[in-house]
């Protein structure tokens, strides 16, 4: 079964006048357990194709499957469901609930799901610590770094233990080792629970983990590089 | 909805995110209440004690007649005195007092002017519970008994028609043969009014007398009872009608004054105008501020959404933050209106301003009437209303996309 199937996906953003490509003619398939990076440049349509995969935002022609059943013709109250239940997201520019603590936030998806309190708050403070922020779990948003808040972020979309995480650029705000510890707790995330990692980024620290890193340009796949079966 | 909880949480904080602009506007609903349910009472103060004052006037809470008496109110149209089944009824401990009347127009002369009139002969003992005139003596003295044969007038008569205490009139009426009766009276007592219409406009005497210059034995026009609440009559209605028979027509105050009676009915929709209108005023902040707090929103509501919450759950969230904004106003609102009214509740002097009023049938003490209904009416009303109202920008809210939250970059 494949975790992500994407056939002929084309979008097309209009921008005044002017008509710019987000997606061209993207086939792609990325098995279960797979590691993949999504690599290009800025513009490159990175993010427009998390959103297709992740059922934000529809493409204007083509197909896409997560774990064999189709999504891109499905409703918006069926894609929040589908959302909610199967994707973990880590978003590029804006991921936290101001009003919200860090704790909070990383238990925002678990709570909206119904998982009950104790349990919620054993695996918020568990990851938490994992992602190096023990004892600022009562913190909001404003008093923590871009870095704190990016991995807060990380830990809300890993903490329901999502079949699918996509994450684009994860790392942006990090630096070099904070950024590597959580590349690290991805793949041990991969390893141990077969979750399948999507990352966008063209940070070469990043790609330096993935089993597969797919480059694209303009929109369109250019070239598919696979270290080995993912 | 699984997620009621944290959407609750999210209002409540989003709420208290803008101190500022929350507490104006939590200002601005405590004052809305406070108006609407403060002056309120009063209005139905001052109407209550109009209508209390109307009834005393002359009709109590409901009055017996022949059946064509409203139509032509002459003394070919009168009944006997109670008896039998009536007078057990008027026993009975509902009816706190009752009098009966004979009512004639008749023409009063003095040796300056001629006036129309309308006579009234009472039982001085039992009109002494049911209406005013005996309190309000300001000269001379009230009717002794049913054969009095002094007669008692009020204070604008007199002025008008240039005589005094203890000086002769003559009454003029016709008798049920149509014949001229008339006889000489010495004016014995003057009373006071708040309204000039009875000053000028009826004068009493004793029901014997009136009986004899008649010649009608012991007819009379009508039996006035006074129960114990002006506001619920409709049974004492119902079981004097029963117990009077077929040849009376019975009918409720508010049916006899349909005047005083309207004012009442016109003041429940008057209090209903009064709160929609600072409603009204309200909402234009309201939805005002949630518009702003909502625009203000648009990255994290789409995050929200984002993650997988359901437009639905935005949609309660916004709803649920007017809604609590609304609540503790409300309450802190009717908080603020009972301690400002409970203080005044002994009557405020409004006798300044009094003079005036009079004309209206108002009276110079004001009672503030606080009634439970009306609260409830202005707190549903705001409730409903400000739900309503929250209704669009919610759902404005509920709609946001998604992507255009999490892409955009600051
Ligand atoms: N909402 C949008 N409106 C118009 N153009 C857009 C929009 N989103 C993306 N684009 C355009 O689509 C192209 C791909 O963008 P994006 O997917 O964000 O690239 P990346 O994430 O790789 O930087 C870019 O040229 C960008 O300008
Ligand atoms: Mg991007």
């Amino acid at each position: 079964m494949k975790s992500v199937r994407c056939v002929d996906l084309c979008k097309t953003y209009r921008q005044g006048d002017l008509e710019v490509t987000g997606l061209d003619h993207v086939d792609l398939e990325i098995n279960e357990g797979g590691f993949v990076c999504l690599s290009a440049p800025s513009g490159g349509g990175k993010t427009t194709l998390l959103n297709a995969i992740g059922g934000l935002d529809t493409p204007d022609s083509g197909e896409i499957y997560l774990a064999g059943d189709r999504i891109d013709n499905l409703s918006k109250g069926e894609l929040a469901e589908m959302r909610l239940h199967q994707i973990g997201f880590v978003f590029q520019a804006y991921n936290l609930i101001p009003v919200l603590t860090a704790r909070e936030n990383v238990e925002f998806v678990m709570e909206v799901q119904g998982v009950a309190a104790a349990s919620r708050r054993k695996r918020s403070l568990e990851l938490l610590e994992e992602v190096g922020l023990g004892g600022l779990g009562d913190r909001l948003p404003a008093q923590m770094s871009g870095g704190q808040q990016q991995r807060v972020a990380v830990a809300r979309a890993i903490a329901s233990r999502p079949a699918l995480v996509l994450a684009d650029e994860p790392t942006a705000n990090l630096d070099s080792q904070t950024s590597d510890q959580l590349m690290e707790l991805f793949v041990e995330l991969n390893e141990h629970h077969k979750t399948t990692f999507v990352i966008a980024t063209h940070d070469q620290r990043v790609m330096a983990y993935a089993r597969r890193v797919i480059h694209m340009l303009d929109g369109r796949i250019v070239d598919d590089e696979r270290r080995d079966e993912a | 909805m699984g997620d009621m909880k944290i959407v609750l949480r999210l209002a409540w904080r989003n709420l208290w995110r803008n101190h500022r602009r929350t507490l104006i506007m939590l200002a601005a609903i405590v004052v809305g209440t406070w108006a609407m349910i403060f002056m309120t009472a009063l209005m139905r103060g001052m109407v209550d004690e109009m209508v209390k004052d109307g009834i005393s006037v002359l009709p109590g809470h409901v009055q017996v007649h022949h059946p064509d008496f409203r139509d032509d109110p002459t003394i070919s149209n009168v009944i006997g005195p109670p008896s039998g089944e009536l007078l057990e009824a008027l026993r009975r401990p509902e009816v706190v007092a009752w009098s009966t009347r004979v009512r004639v127009p008749a023409v009063i002369s003095s040796e300056q002017d001629t006036r129309g009139v309308t006579l009234v002969g009472i039982d001085p003992d039992q009109e002494r519970g049911v209406s005013f005139v005996a309190d309000d003596m300001t000269e001379g003295r009230f009717l002794e008994s049913p054969d009095d044969k002094g007669l008692v007038v009020g204070r604008k008569l007199v002025e008008k028609m240039e005589t005094d205490l203890g000086k002769r009139v003559v009454i003029m009426t016709q008798d049920p043969e149509n014949e001229i009766a008339d006889r000489g009276f010495r004016i014995v007592g003057i009373f006071d009014s708040k309204l000039d219409q009875y000053e000028e406009g009826f004068v009493f005497a004793g029901q014997g007398t009136i009986q004899n210059l008649l010649g009608v034995g012991d007819a009379i026009s009508e039996v006035a009872i006074l129960g114990t609440d002006y506001r619920d009559v409709e049974g004492l209605t119902r079981r004097v009608a029963d117990a009077a028979g077929a040849d009376t027509e019975v009918l409720p105050w508010n049916e006899i004054d349909t005047y005083l009676g309207s004012m009442l009915a016109v003041m429940d929709g008057f209090v209903i105008v009064w709160i929609v209108v600072i409603f009204l005023a309200l909402s234009f902040g309201l939805v005002n501020t949630l518009v702003m707090a909502v625009f203000e929103r648009v990255r994290e509501i789409g995050l929200m959404l984002a993650l997988g919450m359901t437009p639905r759950s935005i949609l309660t969230q916004i709803v649920a933050e007017s809604t609590l904004l609304l609540v503790l106003g409300l309450a802190i609102g009717n908080l603020l209106a009972w301690a400002t009214i409970e203080p005044l509740k002994s009557g405020i002097d409004v006798s300044i301003v009094g003079e005036g009023m009079e004309f209206f049938g108002a009276a110079s003490v004001l009672y503030p009437a606080l009634y439970l209904k009306d609260v409830v009416l202005a707190n549903v009303i705001v409730i409903v209303l400000g739900f309503l109202a929250s209704l669009s920008p919610a759902w404005r809210a509920s709609r946001y996309d998604p992507v255009r939250a999490i892409t955009q970059v600051e």
